[in-house]
């Protein structure tokens, strides 16, 4: 196995041993989301036939904000010990760190996903008039695209003042053309429409995107 | 350099007065609009201006990060914060302009909303310059900005996308403009355009300044070991 990637399978195992032993980051996420669904079922019937309408978009709601207490603690453990600081200045590629990162992240938020969405079945008794397997097709590419941008903006705003609310205000404005793909490809495919041009777009972001994280990710971690 | 400056300024003040007159004065009553239409006069050649604005802050990122040269990094900085100025001047001569043509203050067509999402990745651009410690901002910074110029045809494409499934009033009406109108438009948006630049120019030579004076001072507490009571 070459370095780059003994690098990255080795940062990955040790994030989810560690995640696995304490569990922090996922049962915080799953209860905030938990949450975020019940705070919204007082805005509106979620049994209603309309909730089939708006159910895309507040299930999409509820995993990015998940999937930002994940991203908050992505680098929280390396800052301690100066465990980053000791990566930087090993001859490792930051590009292994990234993959890895990201990766644990995505496994992450997709563990929560797979939790969350029988209740979301339950609490707003969907039933997807579509092909089901395009909402597979979209979880994966839409938690990608979050996953990916998020772990580079963590990294990003590691050193500036009010770190945990940095992340969410850079990360959403750029997620907007991704969550706007996300919901409505949901949407479409939970009322039995075409969501074709929607995954054709999340396709091209995530591409786009994760070569220009990767591109840039080096340069962010050294910079000083 | 430093007389071009008035020049300059004067030159700018009169584009800018004679850019009202015809606006306000000179330019033909559109007919279905009334005199309200007179702002199309400023909402479009902000819109243009603050477009130019976040292309230039993305070339500036691209070259602080390929040459390190810290005039880069000061001219992305100062092309962000105008762009947002004049991104701001669209999103409220927008909705001063819907409410007496449609009876709406907001609508979320594409053009709006597109130009609001823009308005948020340069805002997160200018709170990331605001949060990040001195040393590594240009860097951060300049990544910031590739990534959200790389998201502009996106937002484009999928918000256009998005709003065609459901076709909204378009603003501005389509069509051929007026040949006087258009004169206008273009006079208007020259006169922007100089006075951006200007703004830019000002707001660059008060940046460099600024950190002229931190290096000083810097450097003094350096060599003063008993501080330099800053």
């Amino acid at each position: 196995m070459s370095a780059p990637t003994g690098i990255t399978r080795a940062t990955l195992l040790k994030d989810l041993r560690l995640e696995w032993r304490s569990k922090d980051a996922i049962n915080s996420m799953l209860f905030f989301s938990l949450l975020v669904v019940v705070v919204f079922s007082f805005s509106f019937d979620p049994s209603a036939e309309e909730s089939r309408l708006i159910a895309g978009g507040l299930i999409w709601v509820a995993f990015l904000f998940a999937a930002v207490v994940a991203l908050n603690q992505t680098w929280a453990r390396e800052l301690r010990n100066q465990v980053l600081d000791a990566y930087r200045v090993s001859p490792a590629p930051a590009n292994s760190l990234f993959i890895a990162k990201t990766l644990g992240n995505f496994i992450f938020v997709t563990v929560l996903e797979a939790l969350m969405t029988p209740l979301f079945i339950v609490f707003y008794r969907l039933r997807a008039l579509g092909p089901a397997w395009q909402l597979l097709l979209v979880a994966v590419l839409g938690t990608w695209a979050l996953v990916v941008n998020g772990t580079f903006f963590a990294a990003m705003s590691l050193r500036t003042r009010s770190r945990e609310i940095m992340l969410p205000l850079l990360l959403f404005p750029i997620s907007i053309p991704a969550l706007l793909a996300m919901v409505q490809s949901t949407t479409a495919i939970l009322n039995g429409e075409g969501a074709r041009f929607w995954i054709v777009l999340l396709v091209t972001y995530d591409l786009v995107f994760t070569t220009v994280c990767l591109l840039l990710f080096e340069t962010v971690l050294n910079a000083e | 350099m430093k007389k071009a400056f008035p020049i300059l300024g004067v030159l700018t003040a009169v584009l800018l007065i004679y850019a009202l007159y015809m606006a306000l004065v000179w330019a033909p009553t559109e007919k279905t609009m009334g005199n309200v239409q007179r702002i199309f006069y400023y909402h479009v050649p902000s819109a243009w201006t603050a477009f130019i604005l976040f292309f230039v802050n993305f070339v500036a990122s691209v070259l602080y990060l390929i040459k390190r040269k810290p005039a880069a990094d000061i001219v992305a900085l100062v092309s962000a914060e105008v762009g947002v100025v004049f991104c701001t001047v669209v999103l409220v001569t927008g909705p001063i302009w819907a409410r007496p043509v449609w009876g709406i203050w907001w609508t979320w067509d594409m053009r709006l909303t597109s130009t609001l999402v823009l308005w948020l990745i340069y805002v997160s651009y200018l709170f990331l310059r605001r949060f990040s410690s001195s040393g590594q901002t240009p860097t951060l910074a300049a990544a910031l900005a590739v990534l959200g110029a790389l998201c502009v045809p996106f937002v484009y494409f999928s918000i256009w996308f998005f709003r065609t499934q459901h076709p909204q009033p378009v603003m501005g009406g389509g069509g051929s403009i007026d040949p006087r109108m258009l004169h206008v438009l273009l006079i208007n948006w020259l006169a922007f355009s100089c006075f951006a630049f200007l703004v830019c120019w000002s707001r660059y030579r008060l940046e460099k300044l600024q950190r002229d004076v931190d290096h000083a001072h810097a450097l003094a507490s350096l060599l003063d070991p008993r501080g330099s009571g800053r």
